[in-house]
């Protein structure tokens, strides 16, 4: 592992963090209002993850007026995506195509 | 992460065939059965010979005969050119088909070099959706 993993897994080991983060890849940007009022914790609290967060690169804060608005850097988790397993799954998948066509030659 | 700009891996897929290696060896060689399985291409069996396969997202691979000993093995390039080089891909696929008393025993090999691994073709979502499941696994080694 090296250290870029073992930044990005420390720093989503944290289950109330790691749900901070989930909600921005599903939803899409976020304010910390918006946020605090889905995670079960406080304010501050979640200022606080969500600044380890981008200092892991997993999020980008943009500032709007008043409003901080947090987004999710999904390139940051590029270390963990592997080609390898990404092309493991597309074999599989015309594998079974293959077989199909297998049976239909058959007939 | 420097050292990943010179790594090389591969990927291994085995399946049993229920079908003699001549059959699946016409799946794997006849551009009009490949099309059905794999992609749309202009693939001949004859070393050296350039051919391209075209994906339905869009995307073309640059392919190459490697190697080819009828109704055993099928070796041939896999490269993706995309301007941005942490997408591009160069590899090399190989098909091994071995007897068996059912049928074949097909083996795939993909060995490859990625500059970076950003993003592998047309897979983010597949990457991402995995992406929790490894770390899923990961976190529960090391607790």
């Amino acid at each position: 592992m090296t250290n870029a993993h073992d930044m990005l897994f420390r720093t989503l080991a944290d289950p109330t963090r790691r749900a901070i983060f989930e909600r921005l890849c599903r939803q899409g940007e976020q304010t910390v209002g918006a946020l605090t009022a889905q995670s079960g914790v406080s304010q501050p609290a979640v200022s606080k993850h969500l600044g380890v967060l981008r200092q892991a690169g997993l999020v980008r804060d943009r500032h709007q007026g008043r409003q901080t608005h947090y987004s999710a850097q999904l390139n940051a988790l590029a270390p963990l995506l592997d080609w390898t397993s990404e092309m493991a799954g597309f074999w599989e998948s015309r594998f079974d195509d293959l077989e199909d066509l297998l049976k239909r030659m058959d007939q | 992460m420097s050292d990943s700009a010179t790594q090389r891996r591969s990927v291994v897929v085995e399946r049993e065939i229920s079908h003699p290696p001549e059959k699946l060896w016409r799946a794997l060689t006849q551009p009009h059965l490949i099309a059905e399985w794999l992609m749309k291409n202009d693939f001949q069996p004859v070393v050296g010979h350039s051919f391209n396969l075209s994906g339905d997202w869009g995307g073309v691979l640059d392919c190459k005969v490697l190697a080819i000993e009828p109704n055993k093995t099928l070796s041939y390039t896999w490269n993706f050119a995309h301007d941005d080089a942490a997408y591009n891909l160069q590899s090399v696929v190989t098909f091994t088909l071995t007897p068996t008393r059912a049928g074949t025993h097909l083996r795939m090999e993909q060995s490859g070099f990625r500059p970076d691994q950003k993003q592998a073709y047309g897979g983010a979502h597949a990457g991402w959706r995995q992406f929790f499941a490894n770390l899923e696994q990961v976190l529960a080694r090391t607790e």
